[in-house]
Order: structure tokens, then C-alpha cells, then sequence
């Protein structure tokens, strides 16, 4: 335990010296590198604007009260397409999501070379955002709500293959084994020794997912890709600001029922 | 033998128990889910000429990604680059410094209710809308550039960060917290030597994983104008340089492997 010694005896030290030494040597590393990047980042913002935000932001608080309800008889249709990018989506890439995870989990990869370029197809899928996916998509099969699917897919595969294959690795393997010993085949291993345990965490997985996939699909509009997006950037370009916080209120609302619908499956699965 | 045999067999055939044990919700989810489906794909409004027009097309555009352009916009790719990596790291540190006081004021165990409340508006506001939206607002407050990419990082963060915090508080060892409270510590030296030890080390892999995902994130505040790489990326798409493109978006996954890793390795040095 560390101690310090004083005239009075030992008094009780959170850290020894060096620890302590080290610990503001860290401190000093990192405040050092956020002020230079605060400086960077200063250096390219126009203070003038940023000084005028108070007035910018009544101003345009002013000008989005009162929503203009009526509005919402265009959005019904939006609503339901942005859900259905999210929900058809978020099937789309379970179904590819499950075997890139059998083949990246290490207990289950038939060969370290395809593991590798499992994780390699994991982490390009979850490096690139869903709006950049749109982007492409957009430009390759047309706007519209196909590309939005397709890009909530292909970002999902990476996120949930990731999940899915760390669960695959922690699976108990007495299961598989006992399996094993009645001489069933790979397959059947894989249906009655693997999946069984791995079932709860897929349905959370795949709930979680859609939560989040409610969320980004909201944006996706903005590019072109179809849902409440384009109504947002519509209305934001011609500055129809009620029209605007009608918007927000719905994303918001949305969002709001996918959490609690994802926070119950949860609870009921787990 | 054939006398064993005939008393050790089973009167049915084993089935695999289902992953929902009552019946009749197993039977609704399908039927629930078939409904949707045909509903959903009866109202999407596929243009499949459009698609099969567009594949071909698009075989070209995706051959139009190879090989990636490194050289000939180099220097707006590393420009765009270092402002979201700056973006980033301070949008990480201020996010996290201001969920700190949130996240203290969201657990239950700690905060009395009015604080409590307040506390969990604010988490429930800033995690509801994406980035992205967060972006366009602060690009129509403060203006084009880096500092509107910051705000929009800095108040998503807060909503990921304060959340988790919160709930980490409020799953502590309470043990450990009444010790420390039973030795006569004041408020500040109760919360940092019976809760900070406790939280921290998922606190440090967490903050690390929303560096990660706030970089991630950089690449689209610039599609509205928030500065970053994501500016860049989107000029490259808007010129049809798609080969610099492609380029842009191979550095930031390396970029997101190597965080990944110097993530595992910190989680790993702090547990």
C-alpha cells in the first residue's frame, strides 16, 4: 500500500510517487494535444458567426412555433417508408450478417485466412456510415427507397456479424462437445450444438439493431435514399421552418416508440 | 438384448424446444410478420427498370472505384483528414467533460428527483436525433466549418456518454459507496473514491470506442457542412472522381482498425 512518511507516521496514499509522476505526465500529454487541435480547429471557424448564434437561434425558434400540423397528412407515408428501410433492412442484413459471424468466430471459422477476410468485410461495413452507402447507392440504382434498404444492409452486416461472432466465441463448448460425441455431422453440430445458445443474443442483436437503424434511416433522405429525410431537406431548402419542427416532432416521436418497442422485446427475451 | 432395446425406446420423436414457449406468440409473430411484409413491399414502390437499368451502369461506376487515387488529391484528402481527426479529439474530451456532470445527475441513486429529470431530458433529447440533423442545425447557427462538426460530435456524445455513465453508476456495488460515505467523506470525496473507482474502467474503453464512432461520424457531418473529411468525400462523389473517392474511404477504415486496436490495447492495459 502506498504510504508517505511524515513526522506523525505513515499517511495512507492513493498512489505511489511514480504512479502519481506517471499519471500527470498522461494528463499533461493529453491536454497538451486537445488545446492544439481546439487551436486547429479555431483558426478555421468565423468567430463573427459563431458570436452571432444567439440571435440566429431566436431567430429561427420564432420562426418554427407554430408546427403547422396539417403538414402531417404528407408525412404518414414518409413515416412508414423511413420504417420500412429500418425493419427490411435490418432483415437483409441478418440474413448475411449470420454466416459472415460463423465464419469470422474463431471457434468456428473453417480456415484463419477466411477469418481474416470475415473481419475484413466486418470492419469496412461498420467503418462507412449509412448516409456515405446511400451516397453510392443513390448513384447506382436511382433514389429512392431501394438504396435506402441496401445501405442500412450494408452497414448492418458489419455491426451485427460483429456482435453475433463474439457471442459465437463465448458459447459454453460442453454443448458442442456432447454433440460431437453422438457422432453428429458439422451441420448438426452447428443446429443442435451452436445455435441454441447463441439464439437469445441473435433476437437482442437484432432488436438493438433496428432501434438503431430507425434512427439513422430518419437521415437518409437528405442524400436521396428515400424516408422522412427527404421531407426534412425539402423543407429546410426552402426554409419552411414550421413545416421543419413538425419534422423533428415526428423523428423524435418515432424514435421514441423503436426504443421502448426494442427496450421490451429485450427485457422479455433476456 | 432386443428385450433392452424395446424398453429404452421413447414413445415420440425428440423436437427442439422453441425460442418462444407459448404458442399462440410464436403463431403472431409469424403471422404479424408476414402481414408486414406484404404490406411493406406492396407499398415501397420499387422502380425495378430503374434498378436493372442502373446495375450495369453501376458495374461501371464500381469499376470506376479501382484502382484508388492516393496521388492526385492527396493534399485535400490529408487536409480533410487531420481537421476530422481534430474534430474528433476535441469533440470526444468536451462531450465527455460535459456528460460527466449529466451522467452524475441521471443516476438514481445519486441525484434527487428534479435533477434526475432534468438530467434524463437532456440525455433523451441529445440521443434522439442523428448527428447528422445536429450537424445541419449548428452549421445554420455558427456557420460552415470544423466548429459546427464539433458541436453536433460534442452534443451526440453527450447523449451516448451521460446514458451509459448513469447506468453504470447505478448498477455500482453500493457496499464499497457506504464505506467510504461511513468514514465521514464529503460529497466530492465520496463521488471520487467510491464511484469513480468503480466506473472508470468501462468509462476509459467506452470513451475510447465513442473516439471511434465520433470519427466515424466526422466522415458525414462534412456532407452538410461541417467540416472534415466528409467535405472532401463529398466533392470527390459531385466531380465523379471516384477513384479519390475510393481512397478517401480505404484511409478511413484504416483509420477505424487502428483506433480498434489501440482501443483493445487500452481496454486490455486498464482491466
Amino acid at each position: 500500500m502506498p504510504t508517505i512518511e511524515t513526522q506523525d507516521g505513515p499517511v495512507w496514499k492513493r498512489r505511489t510517487t511514480a504512479k502519481s509522476l506517471l499519471t500527470w505526465f498522461c494528463w499533461l500529454i493529453g491536454v497538451a494535444i486537445v488545446v492544439y487541435c481546439w487551436e486547429l480547429v479555431s483558426e478555421r471557424t468565423i468567430w463573427f458567426f459563431v458570436q452571432d448564434a444567439g440571435t440566429q437561434a431566436a431567430d429561427m425558434a420564432s420562426r418554427m412555433v407554430p408546427p403547422k400540423w396539417d403538414y402531417m397528412d404528407v408525412l404518414w407515408q414518409p413515416v412508414w417508408d423511413t420504417i420500412n428501410i429500418a425493419t427490411l433492412g435490418t432483415g437483409i442484413a441478418l440474413v448475411f450478417a449470420v454466416p459472415v459471424a460463423f465464419l469470422a468466430a474463431r471457434n468456428t471459422t473453417p480456415h484463419p485466412t477466411i477469418r481474416a477476410i470475415a473481419l475484413l468485410v466486418i470492419v469496412s461495413s461498420r467503418s462507412i456510415n449509412s448516409l456515405i452507402w446511400a451516397l453510392m447507392l443513390v448513384a447506382i440504382i436511382g433514389p429512392g427507397v431501394f438504396a435506402g434498404v441496401i445501405a442500412i444492409a450494408l452497414r448492418s452486416v458489419g455491426f451485427c456479424a460483429k456482435l453475433l461472432y463474439e457471442s459465437i466465441e463465448e458459447i459454453d463448448p460442453r454443448q458442442v462437445e456432447a454433440i460431437t460425441a453422438t457422432g453428429a455431422t458439422r451441420a448438426q453440430q452447428l443446429g443442435y450444438g451452436i445455435v441454441p445458445q447463441i439464439m437469445p443474443s441473435f433476437a437482442g442483436i437484432s432488436v438493438f439493431r433496428w432501434d438503431i437503424n430507425i434512427r439513422e434511416s430518419t437521415v437518409l433522405g437528405l442524400v436521396g435514399a428515400g424516408g422522412i429525410g427527404i421531407q426534412l431537406d425539402a423543407s429546410i431548402s426552402t426554409l419552411a421552418w414550421t413545416q421543419v419542427s413538425v419534422i423533428l416532432l415526428v423523428i423524435l416521436a418515432t424514435v421514441l416508440v423503436s426504443e421502448w418497442v426494442s427496450a421490451k422485446v429485450r427485457a422479455a427475451i433476456i | 438384448m432386443t428385450d433392452i432395446q424395446n424398453q429404452t425406446e421413447y414413445p415420440g420423436k425428440w423436437k427442439r424446444p422453441p425460442l418462444i414457449k407459448r404458442g399462440w406468440l410464436r403463431w403472431s409473430l409469424w403471422i404479424g410478420a408476414a402481414i408486414y411484409l406484404s404490406l411493406a413491399l406492396g407499398t415501397m414502390d420499387i422502380n425495378w427498370g430503374r434498378v436493372a437499368e442502373g446495375l450495369p451502369r453501376g458495374q461501371k461506376f464500381i469499376a470506376a472505384f479501382f484502382p484508388p487515387d492516393f496521388t492526385s488529391r492527396w493534399e485535400s484528402i490529408l487536409d480533410g483528414i487531420l481537421e476530422s481527426i481534430w474534430m474528433t479529439v476535441i469533440a470526444t474530451v468536451a462531450g465527455i467533460a460535459l456528460s460527466v456532470p449529466v451522467g452524475l445527475g441521471a443516476a438514481r441513486n445519486l441525484a434527487p428527483l428534479p435533477v434526475y429529470l432534468i438530467c434524463r431530458s437532456i440525455v433523451a433529447i441529445s440521443r434522439t436525433f442523428p448527428e447528422i440533423i445536429l450537424a445541419i442545425f449548428a452549421v445554420k447557427l455558427f456557420g460552415f466549418g470544423p466548429f459546427a462538426g464539433f458541436l453536433a460530435l460534442s452534443i451526440a456524445t453527450v447523449g451516448f456518454f451521460a446514458k451509459l455513465l448513469a447506468e453504470d453508476i447505478e448498477n455500482m456495488d453500493p457496499v464499497q459507496a457506504e464505506a467510504i460515505k461511513s468514514t465521514g467523506a464529503s460529497w466530492l470525496q465520496w463521488i471520487n473514491y467510491a464511484v469513480q473507482p468503480q466506473v472508470m474502467p468501462r468509462m476509459i474503453g467506452l470513451s475510447m470506442y465513442r473516439l471511434d464512432i465520433n470519427f466515424r461520424e466526422s466522415a458525414v457531418v462534412g456532407i452538410v457542412g461541417g467540416g472534415g473529411i466528409g467535405a472532401t468525400l463529398l466533392t470527390a462523389f459531385d466531380r465523379y472522381e471516384f477513384d479519390s473517392a475510393a481512397a478517401i474511404l480505404i484511409v478511413i477504415i484504416v483509420i477505424v482498425i487502428g483506433l480498434e486496436y489501440l482501443s483493445g490495447y487500452l481496454r486490455r492495459w486498464v482491466q
